[in-house]
């Protein structure tokens, strides 16, 4: 299959993608990894006139930790490199989230602003951003300012970036001691996207719950958050009622879409049980327990 | 529209060996490889991502060339199934597949012998759940995956030596 025909440009910089992108308007889209945009394009979804290769831009895939305990992940780092460096060492749910995402050749290619940037309640790293209330650095043609991760998509594949604006750069400081996070997701195979994922991110005092962010994707047209469940949680210990009715909460805030993947009811079977799951294995993972969670695929 | 379009100057460099051409943007890399080079040993399967017989190696690591443009891979050096073999000596991959059954109809072989070479690389003793995991994005329809699992444990004894 072809994608229709197009203008390729390929941009050696970031105010030069902006300004070509400015100029070319909704006739061009921005080129990461094109593991979402050039599948699209295959199957004539979406038919761009001009393509703007952003993918060679320098400086644009780092992943680094900074002053502040402040995690900076480039927008054009690769799912493969976010799943070897670093960070992912250090943050496990980072590495069950960037290793778990579709398969070895779609890691070596898709970047996690690309992910962001399609606006799709499938991607993983979306929800995994919002447990850690990342926010995004974004330049367009007006400058640059900052967008928290919950407010980036207004609607399925739809963000609030403006025409020629783009994504540079991920940002989240590191949690504190006694914190733990987990990432689940479940999927049909490999390469699919996820039936449903969950992400939870804790930080336990003396058992208590002092922080805690639960995120769901493929549960709705957009990321599902709910500070009901988060609610349940916050300031109170993670006794398995108090599990079971924070993950009621979220599961009621979920609106998961029958398709090819499930029906409306599987879904939230699916999503019950991976909430249930990330909490456990967040918590456990507070306490300094070394445990191997990802995605898992029948 | 399409005679509008300017053509791309590429080089890549495919085991290899070096080749320049003026290719249309919409060229995916597959299709470069084997209809304007002719090396047909890189297959497309289901042309969207997921069945990863298309697989090659770009800059050492796995990539499915259906969802490549061939002007993306301008300057990367690229390597494909018709390099494995040396001199006319299979290389240790291949050996495996064929003394293991590692293979049926063939289809998905060259896929799965590239995304084999670059787990290798990145974990020359991996589990068997780490083959799983490392060929889970190449679908084989005959062979039940097992004898490709033992194909490429075999292939990592003995390319450790």
């Amino acid at each position: 299959m072809y994608p229709a025909p197009f203008h390729y440009h390929r941009a050696e910089s970031l105010e030069g993608a902006i300004s070509l992108l400015a100029e070319l308007g909704d006739s061009a889209r921005a080129l990461a990894g094109g593991q979402t945009l050039l599948v699209w394009m295959k199957l004539r979804f979406d038919e761009p006139q001009h393509l703007v290769d952003v993918s060679r831009i320098p400086g644009l895939s780092e992943i680094r930790q900074q002053a502040g305990d402040e995690v900076c992940i480039g927008a054009l780092a690769t799912h493969a490199e976010i799943a070897r460096s670093a960070i992912a060492e250090a943050l496990p749910n980072v590495l069950d989230c960037g290793s778990g995402i579709a398969d070895a050749q779609i890691r070596s290619r898709g970047t996690i602003g690309g992910a962001l940037g399609s606006a799709d309640p499938s991607c993983d790293w979306p929800t995994l951003l919002h447990t850690f209330d990342a926010v995004l650095t974004c330049t367009g043609p007006e400058g640059t300012r900052t967008i928290p991760v919950s407010e980036l998509v207004e609607d399925i594949y739809t963000t609030i970036l403006k025409p020629a604006e783009l994504i540079t750069e991920i940002r989240f400081k590191i949690p504190p001691e006694n914190s733990g996070g987990a990432y689940c997701g479940f999927k049909r195979c490999a390469p699919a996207y996820p039936t449903a994922s969950a992400g939870v991110q804790l930080t336990l005092e003396d058992d208590i719950c002092s922080a805690i962010r639960i995120a769901l994707g493929s549960a709705g047209l957009t990321t599902i958050t709910s500070q009901e469940a988060e609610a349940v949680l916050q300031g109170n210990p993670l006794t398995e009622a108090n599990i079971d009715k924070a993950t009621e909460a979220i599961v009621a805030a979920a609106d998961p879409v029958p398709d090819q993947r499930g029906s409306e009811d599987f879904k939230r079977a699916v999503l019950r049980t991976l909430v249930k799951r990330a909490i456990d294995i967040a918590g456990r993972r507070c306490h300094g327990e070394i445990i191997k969670g990802h995605h898992e695929y029948v | 529209m399409s005679e509008d379009i300017d053509k791309v100057s590429i080089q890549i460099t495919i085991n290899g060996q070096h080749y320049k051409r003026d290719v249309e943007p919409r060229l995916l890399l597959v299709q470069f490889i084997r209809e304007e080079l002719g090396l047909t040993g890189t297959h497309i399967g289901c042309d969207v991502t997921y069945c990863g017989a298309c697989t090659l190696l770009v800059d050492g690591k796995p990539v499915k060339s259906c969802t490549m443009l061939a002007v993306q891979a301008d300057g990367c050096e690229i390597h494909t199934v018709e390099g494995l073999e040396q001199d006319g000596e299979l290389h240790p991959l291949q050996k495996a597949f064929s003394e293991n059954h590692g293979l049926q109809c063939g289809y998905c072989t060259p896929g799965m012998l590239m995304s084999s070479m670059a787990l290798l690389a990145e974990n020359p003793d991996p589990s068997p759940d780490e083959i799983r995991k490392g060929i889970s994005g190449n679908l084989c329809r005959c062979t039940g995956y097992n004898n490709i699992i033992k194909s490429i444990q075999a292939a990592a004894k003995e390319m450790a030596g």
